[in-house]
């Protein structure tokens, strides 16, 4: 592994409320290489958005530290913490652009708190403003853009002060399928371009499969597993894993079965649902493959192709099973794959 | 009966009604801003939490809020006159007036600034902006269109009280009201002074609104 640039080390946050306790992290040990795009993936109240805000102390751990580069955070003072905070952008799944300020501006404002001269800090918005494609837009405020304008913007307010880490906190979950695939290709070219260490925070496994070489599973505030991305996706050690990695891969297998049937349906009532009593009856699934049936009068008139599974006694079953019904059964020629 | 003097008295009413109500405004708010943001800053899960901070500002603006102003009035009479060395006429108005719009422009501030999206402001700490730039920078201009607009409503309270201080002398519109119309039941002086402070509020209420909307950019 490359060297690491962030080291969460026994990391646990525990929230007192008057009238219950949360433990949203608990004892998270993961070391976060240089230039890599790392995936922190978990369903919607694991504990992810907690921890990487452990990252630049917006949460401070209950136990446990955060060194960043060589830095323990855990020992600086506040005014410390805010200097290594320049140095960590983030960006968010609403965006959080200041209303009240143009583009320009608000690509500006991280440039303002660290004092750079305000002719320099334009200078550098309107470079970024090129690197994000959107030149055309320093004029406009946030309510004028669309989403993904607005996280471009974002981005590029982001890497206003040349930071080396970049927290991304759902940062594509707010956004339609095409204009995700535009905001992770930006943030792979940038971590390409300028070596940003990226910290991808979703619960989308498709957003960890398309940029992140590493990933952290991150389960009921337990890390479960992480590696690298296709070891992870390959062999899915914990339960946490398995279901994330399932949800994308589907968990329904297709049909395999070769034999398909023509039934033709002329005295059934409409109102009897027949491949659904079969399927319950016979305990296994069918395809329907072509269905143009309508009710007329009350009787069930017309015709359906199905795939029938594999196994050829569970397929003489269910034929038996639709004549017994009085329906038409034959085999149908169709070309399965 | 309607005489030179009497649209000279009246003038001279408007001015001294928008004398009261705009300096005492003003200098409410110099003490009525800091105090709301300090409440809000201080609150629970504020960018300083401190319970016993927020309590005490909580509890001094709700006492001072719930005091009606005619007996405020009358209650810091001998503040007032050691501040503008009498407790009647307009100057002696002021001070009553400040202290009664100062805890409601600070309530009216902290409901403006608590308006600000969280998020923003978690944006701003992320980039290592500290307490001063989040308040200045990020919440005040943030909410820049809700204060105009609460700004209004406070301008008009603050005429409303300034007509009651017309029962210690203020002087203003609201005197020439009950004075004219209540104790010599010159009733068309009073009309026309209750018209004037219809005007008034009605103007305040289109210039607040007009500045509000166009320094808004969040539906452009």
């Amino acid at each position: 592994m490359e060297e690491a640039i962030i080291r969460i080390e026994n990391v646990s946050k525990t929230f007192v409320t008057s009238d219950n306790t949360v433990e949203a992290l608990k004892n998270i040990n993961l070391s976060i290489g240089k230039g890599e795009i790392f995936g922190i993936i978990g369903m919607s109240g694991a504990g992810k958005s907690t921890l990487v805000r452990t990252l630049n102390f917006l949460e401070k751990p209950t136990e446990g530290t955060v060194i960043i580069e060589d830095k323990d955070l855990s020992k600086l003072s506040e005014k410390e913490i805010r200097k290594v905070r320049t140095e960590i952008a983030m960006i968010f799944q609403s965006f959080n652009l200041l209303a009240q300020r143009t583009v320009l501006d608000n690509i500006c404002f991280p440039l303002e708190i660290v004092g750079t001269p305000k002719a320099k800090a334009r200078e550098r918005a309107r470079e970024l403003l090129k690197i994000v494609g959107l030149e055309a837009k320093e004029a406009a405020y946030p309510s004028q853009l669309s989403g993904g304008q607005k996280q471009r913007v974002a981005i590029a307010r982001a890497l206003a002060t040349n930071p080396k880490i970049l927290l991304c906190d759902e940062a594509t979950s707010a956004l339609d399928p095409t204009t995700t695939k535009a905001i992770l290709k930006l943030l792979k070219e940038i971590n390409e371009k300028y070596g940003i260490t990226i910290v991808i925070i979703t619960h989308e496994m498709t957003v960890v499969q398309e940029i992140c070489s590493h990933v952290a599973i991150i389960d009921e505030g337990v890390l479960a597993e992480h590696g690298t991305v296709e070891e992870v996706f390959s062999h899915p050690k914990s339960k946490a894993a398995k279901k994330l990695v399932f949800m994308v891969n589907h968990s329904t297998p297709r049909m395999d079965g070769r034999r398909c049937i023509r039934i033709t349906f002329s005295e059934n009532s409409s109102f009897e649902p027949v491949i659904a009593n079969m399927v319950l009856e016979c305990n296994a699934p069918v395809n329907i493959l072509l269905a143009d049936t309508q009710d007329i009068g009350g009787i069930a008139h017309g015709q359906m192709i199905l795939q029938l599974p594999e196994d050829v006694a569970i397929q003489e079953k269910m034929i038996e099973y639709l004549k017994r019904c009085n329906l038409e059964v034959e085999d149908e020629e169709w070309p399965c794959d | 009966m309607w005489s030179r003097e009497v649209t000279n008295m009246i003038i001279v009413g408007v001015g001294q009604t928008l004398t009261m109500t705009l300096v005492s405004t003003l200098i409410a708010y110099l003490i009525g801003l800091p105090l709301g943001i300090a409440l809000v800053v201080t609150a629970d899960g504020g960018l300083k939490p401190n319970k016993l901070v927020y309590k005490i500002l909580d509890i001094v603006v709700n006492i001072t809020r719930s005091i009606p102003f005619l007996i405020l009035l009358i209650l810091i009479i001998p503040i007032t006159r050691f501040i503008v060395g009498k407790s009647y006429g307009t100057a002696g108005t002021i001070p009553p007036l400040t202290l009664a719009a100062a805890p409601f422009i600070a309530r009216m501030v902290e409901s403006s600034l608590r308006e600000v999206d969280s998020g923003v402001i978690e944006a701003a700490q992320s980039m290592g902006a500290d307490i001063r730039t989040i308040i200045f920078k990020v919440m005040i201009v943030e909410a820049r269109t809700s204060l105009i607009v609460n700004a209004t409503i406070v301008l008009g309270t603050v005429l409303g009280y300034s007509a009651m201080a017309g029962a210690v002398g203020g002087g203003g519109l609201g005197d020439i009201a009950i004075r004219y119309g209540y104790h010599r039941y010159q009733t068309d002086i009073m009309i026309v002074t209750v018209v004037l402070l219809v005007l008034l509020v009605q103007i305040m209420q289109v210039i607040g609104t007009k500045i509000a909307t166009r320094i808004d950019k969040r539906n452009i």
